[in-house]
């Protein structure tokens, strides 16, 4: 009896232990960038909306304004990015970049320091916003290091300027790695290199062969390649065709907001930066909006769907559907929308809202 | 005031090796009408008839779709009674030398007018096989791409009244076609912007929207990231907008142009843009206003035309099964007869090309009716027959 006694107690304190582990391992810390703007409104809208769901985030407040580091170069701030580095799974609000300053663009410098190189934007129609376009359900995957934003240009001679496109093997084999990888974590179904190899036979074809090697890894996903023409071209009459997009910088820059302007532009986009070392930042990608900045009338959705795309990266796809629902639902609704949206409401009053439903669907 | 005299003084060189198309519409106030005049019968005019009153055109089928759809265009031509005797000249897409395209080219330099399809670009091929087509177009110096997007009011859309006018420069930028491995793994591809041709293809860009009555010019460009490059383009633009002061001038970001094509294209008027951005705005209204087989292209240079489907597509998939859309081959066969001066009949082919349209029970699978290409060819010769003062028996 003694024996097992012991027994049954060292498996009651072994439950105990495991679940208690369970609960501390499960809440994340993630690093928040309020922004500038309308940024920290939005930011708040947002944690309050995790907090209504209880979602397990724990949230690490930081600031990037660039400053100068040894050595003269630009850097963010080591606080910001010791913090991004244990936690690996940022959210940004938007940044502000300021003319003379001297400082690249702030989006630059976290690009850089992160090498944040794959750009995902998933684009869903948003029933109850009204769009010409309706059942969009595509994803761009957009290559972000290198290609023609390499911001290598030269004057040759007077009156003649060079720019260089740089595509190297490497970036277009991790991309397109993560491009496969992607559609399968996500359940899509084919993945679809857009690119000009008719035209730039060797940068792009190079591109190409990258993405029809990594393709061969991924029979179960099924791979075709479109010239960037006629992407456009069906993109406007029929977006319904297309799944997983997969392309270099400026294809994917020009696709990617081609792909907001049809769900009703980048207020209400989500966006993710996936870097090496499995750091990960989501973003709004809308500007700070300063002439609403702390009148309470943003709109936060573009920042809520870039938290719901962190949770479920994160796994956590439970929170990420509940938050989403709701969201829909209220703009479905169509009581409490903010100006952009078509509505009078403020942004406390549609975050009010939102947290409203999660509790209901709990 | 020193960049309004560079744009009089660029107006001066440019204007007589303009193409013909203009020719008539200038009143440029640098030069007299003596001048002008002169330099109207010597450079503008398209080149003159062969023999007995007929113009020759060179005709290039390319691949895919263009060979069946210039066989429409001939058709309706030879119904209608035009004046214009086709050269046939082959190019074969799948051999690897370029003998069959410098054919092409000399054809061209002899007639000074083509129309043509699109030639496939291999490009399973080695990177050393250039795209055929655009060695066509920097051979000639074909440097104006003009495209006109107009919603049809027989065709249904997601959005009405379009017009916009698209103006791009058509030899350099993206399409250099400069491109090496430095080092394995690493492949570099050269954009080019230079002045004169961005001075060039502004300059065009703002006589034709003085010439049709536009009000404003957009430059669409990349220029907060490629600086110098873009920034060029744009400095240019603007260079030359100083000279036309009852046009307004204004530019737009590449990716905030494509946002606003899709949810808000009536804004847009005349726009002009580098290659590559031109590639991708011109698909995207094309497709707005109804898919690539409405809209016709023309390819200007100075001494040069060629006139193609906008969005240049070989269209593999519909080939040879008598669904494509012989709408647009046709309209560039118009806009070519009005590069030759044939005004009436363009006109006549172009007003049955547009009632056909208007009847919806002849429209093709792309846009979304059930006819096939050739009963819609028939229905346009039936109607330039009821309404034109000369034609063949159907």
């Amino acid at each position: 009896t003694h024996t097992h006694t012991q027994s049954w107690v060292t498996l009651v304190l072994l439950y105990v232990m495991d679940a208690t582990t369970d609960y501390f391992h499960s809440m994340q810390t993630v690093t928040l960038i309020p922004g500038d703007g309308i940024g920290p409104e939005i930011s708040s809208a947002v944690m309050k909306i995790f907090e209504a769901a209880k979602a397990p985030i724990r949230w690490e407040e930081r600031n990037v304004t660039a400053i100068k580091g040894p050595g003269g170069r630009w850097m963010i701030p080591p606080d910001a990015k010791e913090s991004m580095d244990r936690n690996k799974i940022g959210l940004k609000g938007p940044l502000k970049t300021p003319i003379a300053a001297g400082h690249p663009s702030m989006n630059l410098l976290l690009r850089k320091t992160f090498d944040l190189y794959a750009n995902v934007r998933p684009c869903i129609s948003i029933e109850g916003y009204k769009t010409p376009y309706t059942n969009v359900d595509l994803v761009t995957i957009r290559e972000n290091t290198e290609g023609e934003y390499s911001g290598i240009e030269h004057v040759i001679v007077e009156g003649v300027v060079q720019s260089i496109k740089l595509i190297t093997e490497d970036a277009s084999r991790r991309i397109a790695e993560y491009a496969f990888e992607y559609a399968r974590n996500n359940q899509r179904s084919s993945v679809t290199a857009v690119h000009k190899a008719n035209i730039m036979r060797m940068s792009d074809g190079l591109f190409l062969r990258k993405c029809r090697e990594v393709a061969e890894g991924y029979k179960d996903i099924k791979f075709t390649e479109m010239y960037l023409d006629t992407v456009c071209l069906n993109m406007v009459q029929d977006p319904t065709q297309f799944d997983v997009l997969v392309m270099p910088n400026l294809y994917g820059d020009i696709l990617s907001d081609l792909c907001a302007g049809l769900i009703g532009g980048l207020g209400v986009t989500p966006s993710g930066n996936i870097g090496a070392n499995g750091v990960a930042i989501f973003e709004s990608v809308h500007g700070t909006a300063p002439d609403i900045a702390g009148l309470d009338m943003a709109n936060p959705t573009a920042l809520l769907l870039s938290a719901v795309m962190m949770l479920r990266h994160m796994g956590l796809h439970d929170y990420g559907n509940k938050i989403q629902t709701a969201c829909f639902d209220t703009i479905r609704d169509k009581k409490v929308l903010t100006k952009d949206l078509g509505g009078n409401s403020k942004c406390s009053e549609f975050t009010a809202d939102i947290c409203r439903r999660i509790q209901d669907l709990d | 005031m020193a960049a309004h005299s560079a744009v009089l003084s660029m107006s001066k060189i440019i204007n007589p090796f303009w193409g013909g198309r203009l020719g008539n519409t200038v009143k440029c106030c640098t030069l007299s009408s003596m001048q002008l005049i002169t330099y109207e019968m010597l450079m503008l005019q398209p080149p003159p008839a062969k023999y007995g009153g007929r113009h020759t055109v060179t005709l290039i089928p390319g691949d895919g779709i263009g060979p069946e759809l210039l066989n429409h265009v001939k058709e309706v031509f030879r119904f209608s009674c035009v004046p214009v005797d086709f050269e046939v000249v082959h190019v074969n897409s799948a051999l690897e030398s370029e003998d069959d395209i410098n054919n092409a080219i000399t054809a061209i330099r002899r007639n000074g007018v083509a129309l043509k399809g699109n030639i496939e670009t291999n490009h399973t091929m080695a990177p050393s096989v250039k795209s055929r087509n655009n060695l066509l177009r920097t051979s000639l110096d074909l440097y104006a791409n003009v495209m006109h997007c107009q919603s049809l009011p027989g065709v249904q859309t997601r959005h009405k009244n379009i017009d916009i006018m698209i103006i791009r420069e058509n030899t350099e930028g993206e399409y250099s076609s400069l491109e090496h491995e430095s080092v394995s793994g690493v492949v570099e591809c050269l954009k080019i912007i230079t002045r004169n041709n961005s001075l060039r293809i502004a300059d065009y860009a703002f006589r034709l929207a003085r010439e049709k009555g536009r009000s404003r010019v957009t430059a669409v460009h990349k220029a907060n990231i490629m600086k110098l490059g873009d920034g060029l383009f744009l400095q240019c633009c603007r260079e030359v907008a100083s000279g036309y002061p009852d046009i307004t001038f204004d530019s737009m970001i590449v990716d905030n142009t494509t946002m606003q094509l899709v949810s808000k294209p009536q804004q847009f008027d005349v726009m002009v843009m580098p290659n590559l951005y031109g590639n991708v705005v011109s698909n995207v209204c094309a497709g707005l206003v109804g898919g690539p087989g409405l809209v016709p292209g023309a390819n200007y240079g100075r001494d040069y035309a060629v006139f193609e489907t906008a969005t240049r597509n070989t269209g593999k998939s519909i080939a040879g099964r008598n669904i494509a859309n012989p709408t647009a081959m046709l309209l560039a066969g118009c806009m070519m007869l009005d590069h030759l001066r044939l005004y009436d009949y363009a006109s006549m082919i172009r007003n049955a090309i547009l009632t056909t349209m208007n009847e919806t029970r002849l429209h093709t699978a792309d846009i979304g009716g059930q006819g096939t290409t050739s009963e819609v060819v028939q229905s346009i010769m039936r109607n330039i027959q009821s309404k034109g003062p000369l034609t063949t028996d159907l």
